[in-house]
């Protein structure tokens, strides 16, 4: 059983192990730090957020001052696609941003109908339209 | 309380021999009773946001099931009530803010739980009040020189009592029955101005906590429903506002008197007992429903760090840190780790405030069809060190207190996306972090009609929404703590105030948060004064060098926003001779300097008081919502339809979302998309390094040595990180929060000041000049 996690992660109960949800690439154990099984690029700001102000001019322009603030970047290492960004810093390191406890998540969904990627519709590819469901219903 | 616990002092070893007789400790109390010097915020009402235990009185009254038809009618008669209570404050009210629905009225029980809450206005308002109703029933119930009798109406602005921030002002009116208090109705407005160091009544510029302004603890303002006017007098020479201040203690009152007359036909109809029991089961059965919603969710941990970039005098980096831990049906919020109060600047915040915004989130972003009552935060405990700047003490400026409480928002706004995506039901969408910061213009001065004024533009309501995800975020929809505020006319403001939004709601091009499903955007501002002897702007906001909002699952955050000014300038005379220059924005103005002698530059958004000669720009933008979804996923005709509008340049749409097209009519080019965007993949895998390699090249053991940080550097720690001026020059001091020496910013213009007479020094030794200085 696949429990999709976030838009492009999901967790395999079966095999414990963190999926992308495009390619189904393996990136770890489910029970410890998705970002591990990543690639990371530290990211200059400035290249994301362009200066609007002319930054020959001016120290405040629109853009993030790279000193102050970087943009991690994490792709998935099979496909390329960006699972997460973060913005932390220079040197700080990335945060934990979740870990699961598996074993109370095979629980509750053990007591649940349905198939976990049927009823967890967002996610990559087709874009999901979805207004918030009534229990159990996703349509 | 015993002496011999005392174990603070020197006198600890003393007192270990014995403990005190009954009739001792009975002497120390009533001396201690005697002298208190004066009742300041009670910590043990302060730092619990749990619902009060069931009261002997609400037991009794629960003793029999209520009539479920009679419960259906309290609700639906006080949600009514409140509604059109709400209706009266925005129509009558005088504060700018109450006009756009920044305000709430609700009705609590005796003990000051909310058990509801006007549909419309600022959940967080009334979600706060619980603290001062329980300073009221625990001080001046059984207070001699004070009580508590029908008719009477309570004043309080100071948060450190229990108020999202101190330029909001309540009215707190007891029901009482025989004596009995059986419930509380409550309003509470954004006033604005509240007589502290800048107009507006959110100081940038606080350096103490007696800079904030008037610092109101719960005082009885109406006595036997008469407005009591030598308080009314005191409060009124306490502001720059006199007439604000008249009318919306009125318009409070009357509000809340017309909720009470709905309550009282209620309470004939349905009896005393149905009432309080309703009352208090709402409060109970949210409490109940709100664990029930935890134990739906996945057991876990997930966390996410903010950081702010400027005390609103100077750039720094201060962290807000939290983490969420879901076991069962318990939830823990834990913001340690948040970097230490600053005690000479205003962006503090008391816990309560900080705690108001999470149930602001709660309420709003996580189950907008819960009651909004006190239960919804009542089971989630919350772990937080007082001192650090998210649980400000008593001696710290919280006149910009949004800093940090706005940061509560966002952090259990932004994590709830990780925490429900796979709960199959969801009561609320999975979105992106809304925009966090108060993006606007506030004012003081006076006025063309010859009053003095301070407030603020509407625009702070005009907040970008997160990117959903299935959809684009909305434009300037409402602010995180209000779902159905106004930005209003400015128009009708422009008959009030002596100044022009000649840029009003202009959508800036790539102010977005980029992703799958892009964050709404923001709009700018110019103004000038005109037609005023004294005028001044103020901005309050962070964020101009680091972005103060991210992206979700792969979507990018908001850019940074600059606060622009050209000085020296009168564009009223420059627009008269030569209406074509009327061509205004902040881009054009500021890249290509049209206007000979303007002095064009550009600060950080915590602008204090700045005083506005006529004609003057002063220029800024709303902010963006984060992005949703990885950027390469956007469908290209999205990409074309903010491309063809000027939302987006051409860079962005190629560069960034990777889409070819024919410039001149916007077509897309499938082919040829598909292969740049398959190879901005590849090219990710190139530059990309594995995890361990780059955190091993990337993370430094402490922050970069000119950035002056505060708050923990990575999580796994329990020390903070602090920037201390000891000496002229910063250091950097490690330890736990209660170990830190207290923080204290130096004067910036000393520091410039120092930094020039060296630079004088240098000079006077380079050219030989001997100059005697005078000291």
């Amino acid at each position: 059983m696949r429990i999709p996690m976030t838009e492009y992660l999901a967790i395999d109960l079966a095999s414990e192990r963190w999926l992308c949800r495009v390619c189904e690439h393996d990136l770890g154990n489910a029970r410890g730090n998705y970002k591990e099984g990543t690639l990371v690029y530290d990211r200059d700001p400035r290249e994301i957020h362009p200066a609007i102000l002319d930054p020959e001019k001016y120290e405040y322009t629109f853009a993030p001052d790279p000193n102050f603030c970087r943009i991690l970047e994490f792709y998935c290492p099979g496909c390329g696609t960006q699972i997460e960004t973060e913005y932390v810093p220079p040197g700080h390191p990335p945060t934990v941003d979740m870990l699961w406890d598996i074993d109370a998540l095979r629980e509750q969904w053990a007591s649940r109908e349905g198939v976990p990627e049927e009823l967890i519709n967002y996610g990559p590819g087709e874009n999901a339209i979805a207004e918030p469901r009534q229990p159990h219903s996703h349509h | 309380m015993t002496i011999s616990n005392n174990d603070t002092g020197q006198f600890a070893e003393h007192s270990e021999s014995r403990q005190l007789s009954e009739q001792e400790q009975q002497w120390v109390d009533k001396f201690m009773d005697e002298t208190t010097l004066f009742l300041g915020p009670d910590p043990v009402i302060m730092r619990n946001h749990q619902i009060h235990e069931r009261t002997s009185h609400e037991n009794d009254c629960m003793s029999s099931q209520v009539d479920p038809v009679k419960a259906d009618r309290v609700r639906k008669r006080l949600a009514g009530a409140l509604d059109e209570a709400f209706e009266m404050c925005e129509s009558m009210g005088a504060a700018p803010g109450a006009k756009w629905a920044d305000l709430s009225v609700a009705v609590y029980t005796a003990e000051g739980d909310v058990s509801y809450m006007s549909n419309r206005g600022v959940i967080a308002f009334a979600a706060v009040l619980h603290h001062p109703i329980r300073y009221i029933m625990k001080n001046w119930k059984d207070e001699p020189t004070v009580g508590i009798n029908p008719g009477d109406g309570f004043f309080h602005n100071d948060s450190r009592f229990g108020m999202v921030h101190n330029t909001d002002q309540s009215m707190l009116v007891p029901v009482m029955r025989g004596g009995r208090i059986i419930a509380w109705v409550g309003a509470t407005i954004h006033e604005g101005e509240n007589g502290a160091c800048e107009p507006g009544g959110m100081p940038s510029g606080s350096e103490s906590p007696f800079d904030d302004g008037l610092r109101a603890s719960p005082f009885k303002i109406v006595e036997g429903g008469r407005l009591r006017r030598d308080l009314l007098t005191f409060l009124q020479h306490s502001t720059r506002d006199p007439k604000l201040m008249l009318a919306d203690i009125k318009v409070k009152m009357g509000a809340v008197r017309r909720v009470i007359e709905t309550v009282d036909r209620l309470v004939e109809e349905v009896g005393e007992e149905a009432f309080i029991a309703t009352l208090r089961s709402t409060v109970e059965n949210v409490e109940t429903e709100v664990r029930r919603r935890i134990s739906e969710l996945p057991d876990g941990t997930v966390s996410f760090n903010q950081f702010v970039d400027s005390t609103l005098k100077e750039n720094i980096l201060i962290k807000f840190a939290c983490k969420i831990t879901i076991k069962g049906d318990s939830m823990v919020v834990d913001i340690t780790g948040t970097g230490p109060e600053i005690l000479n600047r205003a962006l503090n915040s008391p816990l309560a405030s900080t705690k108001a915004f999470m149930t602001q989130a709660i309420l709003s972003f996580w189950w907008p069809d819960l009651p909004r009552s006190t239960g919804a935060l009542s089971p989630i405990e919350v772990i937080s060190e007082e001192h650090s700047w998210a649980d400000a003490g008593y001696d710290a400026p919280v006149g910009q207190s949004l800093q940090a409480s706005f940061r509560g928002f966002s952090a259990l706004q932004t994590l709830y996306a990780k925490i429900q995506f796979s709960a199959p039901t969801k009561y609320s969408n999975v979105i992106a972090p809304w925009f966090n910061q108060i993006n606007d213009f506030l004012w003081g001065g006076t006025t063309q009609h010859g009053e003095q004024v301070g407030n603020l533009c509407a625009d702070l309501n005009g907040m970008g929404g997160g990117a959903k995800a299935f959809r684009d975020g909305e434009d300037g929809v409402a602010p995180l703590f209000c779902a159905m505020a106004d930005i209003a006319e400015q128009e009708v403001m422009e008959e009030e105030v002596p100044f022009l939004q000649l840029v009003s709601k202009r959508i800036v091009r790539d102010n977005q948060g980029f992703g799958k499903y892009r964050g709404g955007m923001g709009y700018e501002m110019i103004v000038a004064s005109r037609g005023t002897p004294a005028w001044g702007f103020m901005t309050v906001t962070t964020g101009a060098k680091f972005s103060s909002v991210t992206g979700m699952f792969g979507g990018y955050g908001c850019p940074t926003y600059p606060l622009a000014m050209v000085k020296n300038i009168n564009i009223y005379d420059i627009i008269r001779k030569d209406p074509s220059k009327f061509d205004l924005s902040m881009e054009r103005v500021m890249n290509e300097q049209p206007y000979e002698g303007g002095n064009y530059q550009t600060a950080h958004m915590g602008l204090q008081f700045d005083v506005a000669k006529e004609g003057e720009l002063y220029m800024i933008s709303q902010g963006s919502g984060g992005g949703y979804g990885d950027i390469l996923e956007r469908d290209p005709e999205l990409v074309m339809g903010d491309l063809e509008l000027d939302r987006i340049s051409d860079k962005v749409a190629s560069e960034l979302y990777g889409v070819v097209y024919q410039p001149d009519t916007f077509v897309v080019d499938q082919d040829k998309t598909a292969a740049l965007r398959t190879q901005m993949r590849q090219d990710r895998l190139k530059r990309g390094k594995p995890y361990k390699e780059f955190v091993a090249e990337f993370v430094t053991p402490e922050p970069p040595k000119d950035l002056l940080y505060f708050g923990s550097w990575g999580d796994d720690t329990d020390e903070l990180v602090a920037t201390h001026w000891g000496k002229s020059e910063p250091e950097r001091v490690t330890g736990r929060l209660e170990d830190l020496p207290l923080i204290m910013m130096p004067d910036r213009r000393v520091l410039k000041i120092e930094k020039l007479s060296k630079r004088v020094d240098e000079l006077e030794a380079q050219c030989g000049e001997q100059v005697q200085h005078k000291s």
